[in-house]
């Protein structure tokens, strides 16, 4: 018997009938944040809703904002060193050698080539501690609890690592201007090499939790896709650019601290959704793997800091205590700060989250006149009002892990 | 690969009021406030630096004319290098700079962030509002007038302000952090501890 109703038509004829006003659905305002565990800190997002559709998204960001940048300008560039581990929290090694290379580009000064190899192995540690971090927090956020401790136990060996080399697990301040804090303990890079081999397959049984797992493609398969133009337009960087196919790696493109001796591939994506992301970390985390490997093995010996940067990296504390002249220089570097030329440069590292940049500028002395932090998780987070508009609000969740952002590093 | 002295050529070619800049790592120019759009469309559109990697301002201090410039730094992806683009607000007292968000949707918060940090108007920017300090926030905080502790001020919200009866205060600097100041002579930028904590009743000095 043939029926003239099916649901189909009944939605349609709904969405197609001249309603009179009154019965247009309201739209709701919803505030998501800054308390919100899948905001990842203290993001807050304003919504507007029509259902759960989103119709409109303002991030709210400034929460942690602490001004750094003021800070900076009121103390010498030594005293500068432990704000940059409050950058991006979870990678302060990594912005540790982002900063201390921007300053040594101000003052010209080319660091020897076991620092280098050192700043590089911590970077990449960083790194791999920083995406672990990531893609735990991203499992939890589309319903996978055991990824995350997964991830927290290699971290936590990484962690081990970190304070067996610098003394602090979290906030490292390790580098210096010209230099390092402390050369790398006896036997530690070893014990790098031991990590890598048991990590790895390790790290493909978590992706293996991920890659293939039916719940977790329907969450983030074609949701959230930026276009190639769009991840351009915005500024974005790191795994949120070249999951949209953009091969941008500045380690590849414009290597400092030696990057070019290492061989790493640069993973990128083809669609530029919340899948490719993932997949461009987790491959990642294999490439800074391979450069650990590398960089161990051919560990330069030799100095670990600028000797001829008397008036910048402070001379060894038995120096000190027994010469005069030493003794007076360290004071003066205490005191004073680092002297540089006047002058700008403006530096960008490949940090986890992307590119973080420091312009500087100097008019000579200590202090710096001007010191701008460019941090990839702020730009990486104004696309947001673009990509939320049209997505549940359950994608939301989804999107925001993918973008795996820091609010420190935002907010600064 | 374009040297930098072809940018250069090619800049000031197109652009004789363009003038090149002192700078330490990649070519840079100072561009009058007027050109700048225009010379930032033909930096994206002919020489390829299609990234705008950052916008923020510089205060050279209260006593300097012209007292704020405006930077930006872009990226080319192709070329792998970078480029800087200055230019000096015409107005010491009222600071503004056209927008670049028409040619960059990321310029948006940049200059959001520029406006609300140092106070500097984009004119033509769809949504200048302050994003990093709440709306009603009076000052700028990083202007060199500006005392690092801060200054009182009322809270965002007046319900908090009437529980907690008190406003936004400055941050007690006696016995640290031991702060630099920049600048001549030397024994001034001696790192020490400050009392910064200034306000209308009691005032600087």
């Amino acid at each position: 018997m043939p029926t003239d109703f099916s649901y189909p038509d009944a939605a349609a004829k709904a969405a197609n009938a001249s309603l009179p006003k009154e019965y247009d659905a309201e739209k709701m305002s919803l505030s998501m944040g800054p308390s919100h565990p899948s905001t990842h800190g203290v993001l807050r997002i304003q919504f507007e809703l029509d259902g759960e559709v989103v119709t409109k998204a303002d991030p709210v960001v400034g929460y942690l904002h602490r001004g750094d940048e003021k800070i900076a300008e009121n103390m010498t560039y030594n005293q500068f060193v432990p704000y940059t581990d409050r950058l991006d929290y979870l990678a302060p090694l990594a912005n540790n050698m982002a900063y201390a290379i921007a300053v040594e580009r101000l003052a010209k000064l080319e660091v020897p080539a076991r620092c280098q190899a050192i700043r590089v192995i911590t970077a990449e540690m960083a790194r791999v501690s920083a995406h672990l971090m990531g893609l735990g927090a991203y499992g939890i956020d589309v319903g996978a609890w055991t990824v995350f401790m997964y991830c927290f136990e290699e971290r936590e060996k990484l962690y081990k690592l970190f304070e067996e080399l610098t003394g602090a697990r979290f906030t490292t301040s390790y580098s210096r201007i010209g230099g390092l804090q402390r050369d790398v303990p006896e036997g530690w890079v070893q014990k790098v090499d031991a990590f890598c081999d048991q990590f790895l397959p390790i790290l493909e049984e978590i992706l293996g939790l991920l890659s293939r797992n039916k719940i977790f493609l329907d969450r983030t398969v074609d949701v959230g896709v930026i276009s190639h133009a769009d991840a351009i337009g915005y500024g974005l960087s790191g795994p949120n650019l070249r999951g949209s196919g953009v091969a941008n790696d500045l380690r590849k493109d414009r290597p400092y601290s030696g990057y070019e001796q290492y061989e790493f591939d640069v993973p990128v994506g083809s669609k530029g959704d919340c899948y490719d992301r993932y997949l461009c970390r987790g491959e990642e985390m294999k490439q800074s793997v391979r450069i650990l490997k590398q960089a161990v093995a051919k560990f330069p010996g030799g100095d670990w800091y600028a000797k001829d940067a008397r008036k910048i990296f402070a001379p060894p504390k038995d120096k000190i205590l027994t010469s005069m002249e030493e003794l007076i220089n360290n004071f003066m570097i205490v005191t004073e700060g680092p002297q540089m030329p006047a002058g700008e440069v403006y530096f960008e590292a490949e940090n986890p989250k992307g590119v973080l940049g420091f312009y500087i500028v100097s008019k000579g002395g200590g202090v710096p006149w001007r010191l701008k932090i460019r941090s990839p998780s702020f730009c990486n987070l104004s696309i947001l009002p673009k990509l939320c508009v049209g997505n549940m609000v359950s994608d939301v969740v989804s999107i925001l892990g993918s973008l795996d952002f820091v609010m420190g590093e935002c907010d600064r | 690969m374009t040297t930098d002295v072809e940018i250069t050529t090619a800049v000031s070619q197109q652009f004789p009021s363009a003038k090149p800049r002192a700078s330490l790592d990649c070519p840079a120019f100072d561009v009058p406030a007027g050109d700048v759009i225009a010379v930032l469309e033909l930096l994206r559109d002919k020489q390829a630096y299609d990234f705008l990697m950052d916008v923020t301002a510089i205060d050279w201090s209260a006593e300097k004319s012209p007292r704020f410039t405006v930077v930006w730094h872009l990226y080319s992806s192709t070329k792998h290098t970078y480029v800087r683009l200055a230019a000096d607000c015409t107005s010491d007292s009222e600071p503004a700079m056209p927008t670049a968000s028409g040619l960059w949707s990321g310029a948006d918060w940049h200059e959001r962030e520029t406006y609300d940090m140092l106070g500097i108007k984009f004119t033509g920017h769809p949504d200048l509002r302050r994003i990093l300090m709440w709306d009603a926030y009076p000052y700028f905080p990083l202007r060199k007038d500006f005392p690092l502790a801060g200054l009182p001020t009322e809270l965002s919200d007046a319900d908090i302000t009437e529980e907690i009866k008190t406003g936004v205060i400055s941050a007690p600097m006696v016995g640290g952090p031991f702060v630099a100041t920049p600048g001549e002579p030397m024994s001034e930028a001696e790192p020490r501890a400050k009392d910064e904590a200034w306000s209308e009743q009691r005032p600087k000095g």
